[in-house]
């Protein structure tokens, strides 16, 4: 530790930290706009200038080691002051500087009320300009179909290129021109390709760089903030989601060290949209082939009468994707009272079985863990798609220092430069068996791990692969004492949930494949199931947010919430148990998932014992206990991945293919989202282009 | 006057064989092998005890910054650099090195590859210097066929030696602004710390030396640093190649003794100022950068780094630009201004907005179109520019302003009074009565 005076305060810091951090512990406020923690440093903007005494000119705090401040003539801890006149006089020309250029639009500008450029002015800057020049004009850039731009407005930080470079490996931005020529721009005006892109209208400091899909709909201080949790892959990111109104008008993302630092996909951010459109508002009931608009009560009373008589083994149920826990509890207690074991959670049909134990299907070494990781495979997964921050995590951890990552499956860009080993697993059994010169980069390893995606469970051979990659997780020595490096990265937010509650079949009843058949069932419950085909036959009732799939095979329709308006325990791929909060209202007559389910319960005589979400959620802990401990993870145990690995079983040679194809629209509301429909399309389009090189 | 048997560079002007056989007659590559045998201590040491200081204008002594180097490597390799990106308007000494004498520039590194243990050297040329870094080429050819330096080469220290060309910025001349455009990227200077001897080029240890300092160090070795600190003053010794352009007769490069007098050096070697000495009007003496002298000053003017340092203006490169009285200094200025608003890398705020409010502000003012009192706020500006940036390019935007405006205010103020006397149709906007109406 180092002893450094700042502002006429004693404190003592890290030496490897910078000047601004140590002012900051020291409750010292330093403005800055090109600084970022979790960029690079590129000192730019001069805004953060602070007097290191003894030091001719003011120093950068943000480039400013406090290993590299020199002690005083008698030895005495290094001076820094933040308030001096020399700070002031500094900080007011950076700024007088950042204004010349910098167009006086705020009233027009959608980072208006949460600027950092305005908020400094204010705190920082002086009263009046003494620029009588001409401003500078710079052209608007193309960035694709979520960043706006107006760069007149750009102060060159360059936090985007940073971010784009470093981040999310797709290094599209950069500054072309010099001096005050200086423009961001992507090199060739194309949209941007990477799944992360929104983040930087986050990390611009000024209203540059604006999300053009909310661009001009709000002002910050109409909205009310809802601090929630998403579901748009199993990563569970931490998100704001500001609503005004009834309406929700962005996605943002919170902080969570452990799950997505501050970053939120894409999909995460810009789904917005589809909570507006293909809405079911009421519900519907199908008669003569078509359906038409129904009361609840009617609703409820075509269900009771289908039902009635009804054989239980021949009524089932599906939970899909984006499924709270707590509806996947009320509806397999519902169909438990009607005395049916058909029910699953996985509707890809992944080969995970709560009875194999939790380890067995968890992302055991946390997505924090993987910066203590030092080798990786990857089997059968595309973590860029199927869960992009998470695939950011693994490229910090490429950056930070050597680590060896090998892949079998489709050969994908994955940011970071991998050892592609095969396509199937075949290659998978070498590596298990030792046979590949990648083996002994994962034995080498003090914490290798292994990444099975989705997409390799989701085969006929799932329950084969995965006990393959268990024991090749052993024998490459993931699982030890200390260290468990077998994950299941999977892509669905619901899985975990479902699984942990044991929402699959019992012993004896039908699988989701099984159920969607035909001839196997009579009646048919789908939760927001919309990524299966149900055959003909049966007598399928819909309960979800939107007109996908699954509610045009209904027979009938129960509207009801999307993850926004409900309150809901969701857990990660981790094994984390999160809670997102209401933010706004089901719309029209649509109502929460597990109201909706209670009602429907009494209308079929097996009334759920709970009048209300706090009762259903009491109910579901005692049944589970560790779901009562929110953001935490009940680890698996490392015995499991063993048993796991002994199952054996015939893996065919059939490639891997990804769990996640086209990443824009993997569930409903991004279905029903334009805005993602374009991405997809944009996104096609580069690959068309791609191929065409 | 420097003696004759004192000069180094001997072939200054082109008029005998620039290969490798003319060099050698005139001393060149001679007893190099029991230079590098001295080893590295003791070059270094003679080099400290010549006082030579950095040519390429920030005079920072040589011998001293070799001595930063690393003794003992961490496995990284030490690399020189060899800065032949001259660009500093009104420098052009580099140039005649490298295309009349480029074998003591050659033998130059080779023996600074030894003060600081580097194998490697890698000289930076400027852009525009297409033939000069033909002719280096062809001579490090010579060199290499003569087994002078290479591996095992006759010397005893393996040395390669490479030129890079670059594409013509001038803050590629900012040292790391050099080693980053050496790795491919775009030339933006770093932020220091850490320095170059400890985190230079490809992330290892690097010295990067101005040319003309690097071509001086093997005759600096073969007469040793007492003779080379013989000429000259105290902490301002030895032998300089000065640039004489602008307003004299006969403009010229000349190898000079530091702390010669401005008049003697103008009127011995170029001729003299145009219309004679009293029709100077000012004289920026170390390239566009340093801060200009008015002909007041310029009488008794020794030119060395200590004595411009205390008028507040430098040596810089030694590039005297004699502006008779003929010249519009204001406008003159504003080209000087101009050029610093174009070269700015853009990389940081205070400059890159900086130089092209300096250089609007001071267009108006060499019309005439401004208000006096925008003169301290123009003054104000430079020094919100000044000391706040990331390298040295916004001081040397700066500091050229601040010398018009310290000696030839009377001027601009003449020049506005002149104009609202007789403004055209624009009329001169009044910034407070502007700010007013907003």
């Amino acid at each position: 530790m180092t002893k450094l005076i700042i502002d006429g305060k004693e404190i003592e810091v890290h030496p490897g930290s910078t000047l601004l951090q140590a002012c900051e512990e020291a409750g010292a406020e330093i403005p800055r706009f090109c600084y970022h923690n979790r960029l690079s440093i590129a000192g730019n903007c001069r805004m953060c200038l602070v007097e290191l005494v003894g030091a001719p000119k003011p120093v950068a705090s943000c480039a400013w080691a406090v290993s590299d401040c020199r002690p005083g003539p008698k030895g005495e801890p290094p001076q820094v002051r933040t308030r001096s006149p020399m700070v002031k006089k500094a900080r007011e020309g950076v700024m007088e500087f950042l204004l010349i250029n910098h167009p006086l639009d705020c009233p027009i500008c959608d980072q208006g009320g949460e600027c950092d450029l305005q908020d400094q002015a204010m705190a920082y800057g002086v009263d009046s300009s003494r620029f009588k020049e001409n401003k500078r004009a710079v052209e608007d850039k193309y960035l694709g179909a979520l960043v706006k731009t107006s760069m007149n407005r750009c102060i060159q930080c360059t936090r985007c290129v940073r971010f784009a470079t470093e981040v999310a490996g797709v290094p599209e931005l950069g500054a072309t021109g010099r001096g005050e020529d200086m423009e961001i721009t992507t090199y060739l005006e194309h949209a941007m390709r990477s799944e992360l892109q929104g983040n930087v209208v986050d990390l611009c400091p000024v209203g540059a760089l604006t999300s053009k899909p909310y661009a001009f709909a709000a002002r910050p201080w109409e909205l009310v903030k809802t601090e929630s949790v998403d579901v748009m892959d199993a990563v569970g990111s931490a998100i704001r989601v500001d609503t005004r109104g009834r309406e929700v008008m962005r996605i943002l993302p919170r902080l969570n060290e452990d799950v997505n630092e501050e970053w939120i996909s894409d999909k995460t951010r810009h789904v917005v949209d589809g909570f507006r459109v293909q809405r079911l508002d009421r519900p519907y009931v199908r008669e003569g082939g078509r359906l038409r608009q129904a009361s609840w009560s009617e609703a409820f009373a075509a269900i009771a009468a289908k039902l009635k008589g009804l054989n239980a083994a021949r009524i089932g149920a599906i939970a899909g994707d984006l499924a709270a826990v707590e509806e996947m509890f009320a509806l397999k207690d519902l169909l438990t009272r009607l005395g049916s074991k058909n029910m699953d959670c996985r509707q890809d049909g992944s080969a995970l079985d709560p009875a194999w134990g939790r380890a067995s299907y968890l992302f055991n070494p946390t997505i924090a863990g993987i910066e203590q990781a030092d080798a990786l495979l990857i089997v059968g997964s595309n973590p860029r798609r199927e869960a992009a921050v998470l695939n950011a995590r693994i490229r910090k951890r490429w950056r930070a220092g050597p680590m060896a990552v090998g892949l079998i499956g489709e050969r994908v860009d994955l940011t970071y430069p991998y050892h592609y080993l095969g396509a199937g697993p075949d290659t998978l059994g070498e590596l298990a068996a030792g046979r590949l010169d990648f083996a002994d980069q994962m034995k080498r390893a003090t914490r290798p791990m292994v990444l099975l995606g989705a997409g390799a469970l989701a085969r006929p051979d799932g329950a084969a692969i995965g006990s393959l990659a268990a024991r090749a997780a052993i024998k490459l020595g993931a699982v030890k004492s200390g260290w468990n490096g077998f994950a299941v990265l999977h892509a669905a937010a619901s899985r975990v949930g479902g699984l942990d509650i044991g929402f699959v079949p019992a012993d004896g009843g039908l699988g989701a494949d099984q159920m969607a058949a035909f001839g196997t069932l009579d009646a048919l419950f789908l939760l927001g199931a919309d990524e299966i085909e149900i055959a003909p036959g049966a007598f399928v009732v819909y309960i979800g947010s939107h007109g996908d799939r699954g509610a045009h095979r209904a027979d009938v329709i129960l509207p009801a919430a999307t993850y926004t308006e409900k309150m809901g325990t969701y857990v990660n791929t981790e094994g984390r148990v999160q809670i997102g909060e209401r933010a706004a209202f089901p719309p029209g007559e649509a109502r929460e998932d597990w109201a909706v389910l209670r009602a429907l319960s009494d209308v079929l005589g097996k009334r759920l014992p709970y009048d209300s979400l706090a009762q259903l959620r009491a109910a579901m802990i005692k049944a589970h206990p560790h779901l009562g401990h929110r953001d935490a993870i009940a680890p698996g145990d490392p015995s499991n991945v063993r048993k796991l690995a002994e199952r054996g079983g015939s893996a065919e040679s059939m490639p891997f293919a990804a769990a996640v194809q086209d990443f824009y629209l993997t569930n409903p509301i991004a279905r029903a989202s334009a805005v993602m429909a374009e991405c997809s399309a944009l996104a096609a389009g580069g690959m068309a282009m791609h191929a065409a090189e | 006057m420097l003696h004759d048997r004192d000069r180094i560079f001997t072939n200054l002007y082109g008029l005998h064989d620039w290969r490798l056989a003319g060099a050698r007659a005139r001393g060149a590559w001679d007893g190099t092998k029991a230079i590098v045998a001295r080893g590295r201590e003791a070059i270094v040491n003679e080099v400290k005890a010549s006082g030579l200081r950095g040519r390429g204008g920030a005079g920072f002594p040589t011998g001293v910054k070799w001595s930063f180097m690393p003794k003992q490597s961490d496995g990284r390799p030490n690399y020189l650099v060899v800065n032949a990106d001259e660009s500093e308007p009104g420098t052009c000494k580099d140039r005649d090195i490298m295309r009349h004498d480029p074998h003591l520039l050659i033998e130059g590194s080779l023996i600074a590859g030894v003060g600081m243990g580097a194998h490697t050297g890698y000289i930076y040329i400027r852009g525009e210097f297409v033939r000069e870094r033909e002719r280096l080429q062809a001579a490090i050819d010579e060199a290499y066929d003569a087994r002078l330096i290479g591996k095992n080469n006759i010397n005893g220290w393996d040395f390669d030696l490479f030129v890079h060309h670059g594409a013509g910025a001038y803050i590629c001349g900012e040292e790391t602004a050099l080693l980053e455009s050496l790795e491919g990227k775009k030339g933006m200077p770093r932020l220091k710390p850490p320095f170059p001897a400890n985190v230079g080029l490809y992330g290892c240890p690097t010295t990067v030396n101005n040319v003309e300092s690097i071509a001086a160090v093997p005759d600096i070795m073969r007469r040793g640093g007492a003779w080379f600190a013989s000429i000259g003053k105290p902490n301002n010794t030895g032998t300089k190649v000065f640039c004489i352009s602008g307003h004299v007769n006969r403009p010229c490069n000349v190898e000079e003794a530091m702390g010669i007098s401005l008049r003697e050096l103008l009127e011995v070697h170029a001729g003299g100022v145009r219309g004679g000495w009293n029709n100077l009007l000012a004289v920026i003496p170390g390239g566009s950068s340093v801060r200009c002298l008015p002909a007041s000053q310029c009488n008794f003017l020794s030119m060395d780094f200590d004595s411009l340092a205390k008028l507040k203006s430098g040596l810089g490169t030694a590039a005297v630009i004699v502006m008779d009285k003929s010249t519009d200094i204001v406008r003159a200025i504003a080209r000087i201004s101009y050029f610093y608003k174009h070269e700015s890398c853009g990389q940081c705020t205070p400059c890159r907005e900086g130089t092209g409010w300096m250089w609007r502000v001071l267009t108006r003012m060499a019309e005439g179109r401004a208000h006096k009192r925008e003169i301290d706020m123009l003054l104000d500006v430079t020094t919100q520019i000044e000391g706040h940036t990331i390298c040295a390019l916004g001081d040397a935007a700066a500091w050229p302003v601040q010398g018009l405006i310290a000696h030839f205010r009377g001027e601009i103020e003449r020049r506005i009074d002149e104009y609202a006397a007789h403004p055209d149709n624009d009329g001169v906007l009044d910034p407070k009565v502007a700010e007013a109406a907003e």
